[in-house]
């Protein structure tokens, strides 16, 4: 490659983030550190009983005993825990009746980021729990939802007012001892979504969480726990933001999904969180456990991801394939520029006999990004006829960023199958040539270049959201070339 | 003698209507890749209405003469200049090139996967009106001129849904390019031995869509190695390309000439000059 294609291809400008502004608004921000006063502190604050409590504690003894993981082929940042403050509200009322008594500087903060909390103005068709900092601030159209039998509200409201069902369920799929995050956020999670979809029904709307970290020195741990009874159906989405800021922050989340027999749930995520500088000072550490189990027969947990934010990306939304028949898709585009590093993948093990599961992950990597496909397929000695696609793509943009596959596979059933392609490409200068010869300048020409390149992926998405992905996907890539 | 003379004064006219519908003026042409001298001193004259063969043998630069036209990076012009449409091409983006109405078809088209040739084709179209201050084509709109190109190129409504080039046989992407062209309706358009690895059937439907897109206000340049092509694409001039310039012009006679004589006679005088 000749010296100006590759200064076009590698040149790298810093295009603000454009969530990045703070919300000024007055917080109640518990004491920074953990302890076990804080964890009694939390639940104190949100009034829950006393088993909760008790579970909550479990999950501070577990963190304290796990080591951070040493694993991961990225110099894992020391995370200070004790300088975190677990806790932050705004400040007036705790539970809100109406949007009325929401404070109008948090309504105009939702504005702000496209999610419009008055329910004339909302996307048809797409219900919203609004996640600010620790609390959830508005949940629209529950309502409409309640004629059927949803139940989709934060999940502090559900532990009050469905407690059978949070009890039975929390920590059903990621046990409060799981890994140190996770446990971290057994501990100390703060709120974050309930949904619970009664059998046979369809849920007529999609389902969406908006997470935005706003306060200093905050950590966010929600945790979404998403239950489907037998024949029921729901899609729901996830995005979220936070202002930019020079110190790391750290967002450690937990979801849980529980489909049983002949139920679906789709769950896609559009993660923008603040990615840091180009110098990479400052940005989310993102370091989640998602995980659904499909418990019964014929059941279906499909992820979809679109990862274009954080300084640190670490996950791998799993389906624990236990019913018979059932089966678990994975559908990722994972984007990291200037030093941001992701580091995502799945796990799906196959429990049941005829499980399926398929996994496209599609990795883009510019400026100094690392992008790694980290994958577990496991298929247990009583998965008869299971079978695994897996295809992982990696795109490169310039020559200082990069791409690595971990595909992990084990079976203990001769009569699987399990099919694994991946392939690596670089953008090449043809194609943008050629682009460029059709009058296509070349930043267009990037976005069109990678928006097909995670056209499968983005498919999968819900239509609205699929539309603003793309877009999302091109402000993300803009300036890294030329 | 006396004849000569004539001439004279239909040159002077000619020289006059030139200058009005004067598209493309080479001077004086030259380029290196990589530190080798491709081309080395092209002159070449291309007016609105008209269609130039430009024919050689392998390695004599015909591809390169497109390729700096349409302002690929890996080319370094040395030396000469390009007018297009009274513009100095060489200052010009590719892009720009593209906008200002510059089309080449594509020796080896590109795949781009994912990417559906209609949307690549609404992008193209709309970035090229933009830049004439022109507002997006509707949807309805963009539709009809799609079904309207497509049935004036014989082009495979199936393939135009489909990702760009992605999959496509060697045909295919050929009638693609020229599906392009009849969409994005250049000014002039260059096409770079768009005749190779076509079976006689694309042939002719790839020439049958060029002969109905040619009109009094386009130019069309045919890079080709054959004169197969120029039977179907009636060329009003033929130059011959060797070793970095033209060395002989003529009309459509001269592509015969070649086809029954080969290059090496026109080769040998270069040789001798060079030495």
């Amino acid at each position: 490659m000749d010296n100006k294609s590759a200064d076009i291809l590698e040149e790298y400008s810093d295009k603000e983030y454009e969530f990045g502004f703070v919300t000024d608004i007055e917080m109640e921000v518990a004491p920074k550190g953990l302890s076990e006063e804080t964890v009694h502190y939390i639940s104190a604050k949100k009034e829950e009983p006393q088993w909760l409590l008790e579970w909550r504690l479990k999950g501070y003894h577990s963190f304290l005993k796990q080591p951070e993981p040493a694993w991961q082929n990225f110099e894992l940042p020391k995370v200070d825990f004790q300088d975190i403050s677990y806790y932050a509200a705004p400040k007036s009322k705790a539970k809100y009746k109406s949007l009325d008594e929401v404070d109008p500087e948090l309504i105009s903060t939702f504005e702000k980021l496209g999610i419009p909390l008055s329910e004339q103005k909302l996307l048809a068709g797409v219900a919203v729990d609004a996640v600010f900092d620790s609390v959830s601030v508005a949940t629209t159209y529950k309502e409409t939802l309640k004629e059927q039998g949803i139940i989709f509200c934060s999940i502090s409201e559900a532990v009050k007012e469905h407690p059978e069902l949070v009890q039975k369920y929390l920590g059903s799929v990621v046990p409060h001892s799981d890994n140190i995050y996770a446990a971290l956020n057994a501990a100390a999670f703060s709120d974050g979504s309930f949904v619970y979809i009664p059998k046979g029904v369809r849920c007529p709307m999609e389902l969406s969480t908006y997470f935005r970290i706003n306060t200093e020195n905050t950590g966010q741990f929600e945790r979404t726990l998403i239950i489907a009874d037998e024949g029921s159906y729901v899609s729901y989405l996830e995005g979220c933001t936070a202002p930019k800021r020079d110190e790391n922050q750290l967002h450690a989340a937990v979801v849980e999904l529980i489909a049983l027999e002949n139920a679906e749930i789709k769950y896609s995520t559009v993660q923008n969180w603040y990615p840091g500088d180009k110098d990479g000072n400052g940005g989310i550490y993102n370091f989640v456990t998602k995980r659904g189990i499909c418990k019964g027969a014929h059941s279906k947990i499909s992820w979809t991801q679109v990862e274009t934010g954080s300084a640190i990306t670490w996950k791998y939304p799993s389906v624990i394939l236990q019913g018979d028949y059932s089966s678990g898709e994975f559908y990722s585009v994972a984007v990291t520029k200037n030093k941001q590093i992701a580091d995502t993948g799945t796990k799906m093990f196959h429990i049941g006999k005829q499980t399926k599961s398929r996994i496209i992950s599609k990795g883009i990597s510019a400026g100094e990004g690392q992008n790694s496909y980290r994958g577990l397929v496991h298929v247990g000695s009583k998965a008869e006829q299971a079978r695994n696609f897996t295809q992982c793509d990696s795109l490169l943009i310039g020559d200082r960023c990069g791409a690595h596959t971990f595909p992990y596979i084990e079976s203990k059933n001769k009569t699987a199958t399990i099919e694994h392609e991946a392939t690596t490409s670089k953008i090449g200068e043809d194609q943008i040539f050629y682009l460029n010869q059709r009058g296509i300048d070349t930043e267009k020409a990037v976005a069109l270049i990678v928006n097909g390149y995670a056209k499968e992926v983005l498919n999968q998405l819900p239509m609205e959201f699929a539309v603003e992905a793309q877009k999302l996907l091109s402000i993300s890539l803009e300036g890294s070339v030329g | 003698m006396q004849r000569n003379k004539i001439p004279f004064a239909d040159l002077y006219i000619k020289e006059k209507k030139h200058r009005k519908e004067d598209m493309l003026s080479i001077k004086n042409l030259q380029a290196k890749v990589e530190d080798k001298q491709i081309l080395k001193g092209i002159d070449l004259q291309v007016n609105a209405g008209e269609i130039h063969a430009i024919m050689g043998p392998n390695g004599s630069g015909k591809s390169s003469l497109a390729s700096v036209l349409a302002g690929r990076e890996s080319y370094e012009v040395t030396g000469g200049q390009v007018t297009f449409d009274g513009k100095d091409l060489l200052e010009l983006s590719p892009e720009d090139r593209a906008r200002e109405g510059l089309f080449l078809a594509f020796q080896y088209p590109i795949e781009i996967p994912g990417v559906s040739n209609i949307n690549f084709l609404r992008t193209a179209l709309n970035e090229i009106r933009a830049y004439r201050n022109e507002p997006p084509l509707e949807a309805k709109e963009f539709l009809r001129l799609t079904r309207e190109k497509q049935k004036l190129v014989e082009f495979d409504a199936k393939l135009a849904n489909r990702s760009l080039n992605e999959g496509f046989s060697g045909g295919e992407k050929k009638r693609n390019e020229i599906f392009q062209l009849a969409m994005l309706e250049p000014k002039l358009a260059i096409l770079d031995e768009t005749d190779s690895g076509l079976d006689i059937d694309a042939l002719r439907v790839v020439s049958n869509g060029v002969n109905k897109l040619r009109s009094n206000k386009n130019a069309f340049i045919v890079i080709t190695h054959y004169q197969r092509l120029l039977d179907y694409i009636v060329p009003d001039f033929v130059h011959v390309l060797y070793d970095g310039r033209i060395v002989k012009s003529g009309t459509k006679e001269l592509a015969l000439e070649l086809e029954e004589r080969g290059y090496d006679w026109i080769k040998e005088p270069v040789t001798s000059e060079s030495v």
